[in-house]
């Protein structure tokens, strides 16, 4: 048997149709079988809520009097793009507020807007003939704008990598708070409930179909940008107009240390039109995998410690290496089932019909990395080979003197065989001499928990490190976690001079 | 009920001398040493000895706050996400069946840690 999307259309007018969540489609496949679920059931929904930093909207004021071409523009002190003609921008939701805390963002301009706040548009020009004025400041709100039209580039992932951090230092990423040697994962992603989740192969899911963004109805553009359906990340480019959106389905959010982002809800409904749809939408949190990576390595290619299934995630623990360790949702499975069961009431109330894509979307593409001409600096193009350095036994006056002659914060500490055992600093001799009860050889004043940076790491995740730990230098070791050289943070300024190792 | 215990820099062992003279058992959730700030304890006490503990560690110069409550959750604000949940050292965060999330705040030792973690700034301490 097979169904057409007409003759489901027809049910939805006629108020007959029957729609359920993606959640209870498996146990309704179980209890009726797939042709049972095939008669039964005429539309899925399915539903997505969490941070989605790719997204954004293009805005119109309307025209000044006299009129502006604006070439840069701020909304609250958030840069919006001026590179389109006149009155019109695009705000994306994770730039900073120039003035405000960084916790302020695009994101929250936009929830600003949608709440109907009033927001300060600020503009530059340089003029011209037709367009003369230079500069202009007001106030708007969302009603005063004559489009808001949401276009995200890059929306709904079919599912997320988990994250953990092998090492010794808190982390805060994107993926929220990683506590050091792997004390918790974080995850992202509604499992069975996500629409891409419930349509894999990309039959039902393409351009123009219809969906649920921010409460709004709106539609697939297309295929998102990174698309990888190859590897089963599939995303979606979304439009929907910021007017009819509400802020139970859209939340600006700010991620310690990484900026601002948007928590969108998204969903899609999705025609039941034959047994293969049947089977795809029986899909489990159990059946969907993802890897578990490790954000300790500051690298693209993060390395895999396992695989994972949503069930596992969302059961609260997980278990790795025989470890347990607690799990961290940062979407809402809460908020994706409340997209799920509006679809599934606009439909009901037939407020919402469906159709099929008038373009499909390639269900094999690969995402590539970026091509880079320009080789990356590296530590040893800029650190210093020359490197004073002291013994653990020696007495701190003798530290304090090589401090003076060496001109310099840091010294290396190594022990009898020459490996790096700490790091001395004026700071740590100052407080010796301040307490000077018994405090008399350089291992104990010296600080233990040295941070280092090897000859081959490129100098953006040295500079990373300083700037994380607030250090001015980082003792350079080889393998035998021998001091080789030192990189101090003022070494980085020999990047930015002629003959240095950027343009 | 939890007590946040400021103690002057160099000064005595007020915690280990109210426990001797009062009898009551006092437990030290967190202790931070800060050079510019002094020595800040968060202690939990039995609720009927309140009072009488405070009272006495004032006397010997500390300052002394009594927390009503730990953590605040600001349900209008919260999205029920649960990135709170693994970070908690204190299982103060979990979801009930609806996943929504669910509060303890009696477990809370007012850490902090939860507060940064919150992507809607849901979270945050009474005092």
């Amino acid at each position: 048997m097979e169904k057409s999307i007409d003759e489901i259309n027809r049910r939805i007018r006629d108020g007959s149709a029957r729609v359920v969540t993606a959640d209870e489609m498996p146990d309704i496949v179980s209890e009726l079988g797939e042709e049972g679920a095939l008669h039964e059931v005429d539309v899925v929904t399915t539903g997505t809520f969490g941070a989605m930093c790719s997204s954004g909207a293009f805005l119109n004021f309307g025209h000044a009097e006299p009129p502006i071409k604006m070439e840069r523009l701020w909304l609250n002190d958030v840069e919006a793009y001026g590179g389109i003609a006149a009155v019109d921008t695009y705000i994306g939701a994770t730039n900073k507020s120039v003035t405000r805390m960084e916790s302020y963002g695009g994101a929250h301009v936009i929830e600003d807007f949608i709440s109907g706040k009033a927001i300060e548009l600020r503009a530059q020009s340089s003029g011209s003939d037709c367009y003369p004025r230079r500069s202009i400041t007001t106030e708007v709100r969302l009603e005063d704008l004559n489009q808001a039209i949401m276009v995200n580039p890059r929306n709904a992932y079919q599912r997320y990598d988990a994250a953990v951090n092998t090492s010794e230092d808190t982390l805060y990423t994107y993926m929220g708070t990683l506590l050091p040697h792997s004390g918790n994962v974080t995850f992202s992603g509604a499992g069975t409930l996500n629409p891409i989740c419930n349509d894999p192969n990309l039959r039902l899911i393409g351009s123009g179909v219809p969906i649920l963004l921010g409460g709004a109805q709106g539609m697939v553009i297309g295929e998102g940008t990174q698309h990888s359906s190859a590897g089963n990340f599939a995303t979606l480019m979304t439009t929907a107009d910021m007017n009819d959106m509400n802020t139970d389905f859209l939340r600006a959010a700010y991620m310690y240390r990484y900026g601002p982002t948007l928590y969108l809800g998204v969903g899609i409904p999705l025609p039941v039109l034959d047994i293969e749809t049947v089977r795809r939408t029986a899909v489990r949190d159990e059946d969907i995998m993802v890897s578990i990576k490790d954000y300790g390595v500051p690298s693209r290619s993060r390395p895999v410690l396992g695989q994972v299934s949503y069930a596992e995630l969302k059961s609260g623990t997980i278990e790795l290496d025989n470890e347990e360790i607690k799990t961290s949702s940062l979407s809402s499975f809460r908020r994706a089932k409340m997209v799920a069961n509006t679809l599934k009431r606009w439909i009901e109330d037939g407020q919402m019909t469906l159709c099929l894509p008038t373009r499909y979307l390639d269900p094999s593409k690969q995402a590539k990395p970026m091509r880079e001409t320009r080789k990356v600096v590296l530590v040893q193009e800029i650190m210093q080979r020359k490197v004073v350095t002291i013994k653990e036994d020696q007495e701190i006056t003798e530290a304090a003197k090589k401090l003076l002659r060496g001109e310099t914060n840091h010294l290396p500490v190594l022990n009898e065989q020459g490996r790096l055992t700490g790091v001395v600093t004026t700071f740590d001799i100052a407080k010796a001499v301040a307490r000077p009860e018994r405090k008399i050889k350089v291992q104990d004043v010296m600080t233990r928990n040295v941070i280092t940076t090897l000859a081959d790491e490129p100098i953006d995740i040295a500079a990373q490190k300083m700037e994380h730990h607030r250090i001015s230098a980082l003792p350079v070791v080889d393998a035998q976690n021998q001091c080789i050289a030192i990189l101090h943070a003022s070494d980085l300024g020999k990047l930015f001079k002629p003959g240095g190792g950027r343009p | 009920m939890k007590l946040l215990v400021r103690l002057i820099h160099e000064s005595k062992p007020i915690i280990a001398q109210v426990v001797k003279e009062t009898g009551v058992l006092i437990n030290v959730d967190r202790a931070r040493s800060d050079a510019h700030e002094g020595e800040e304890a968060l202690v939990d006490v039995p609720d009927e000895s309140c009072i009488l503990v405070s009272d006495r560690m004032r006397s010997l110069g500390a300052e002394v706050r009594i927390l009503e409550e730990g953590i605040r959750h600001d349900e209008e604000e919260c999205v029920d996400c649960g990135a709170c949940i693994s970070i908690c050292p204190k299982r103060v965060f979990s979801f009930d069946n609806d996943w929504k999330l669910h509060v303890e705040t009696k477990r809370c030792i007012l850490c902090g840690r939860c507060i940064i973690s919150c992507p809607h700034a849901a979270l945050s301490l009474s005092y």
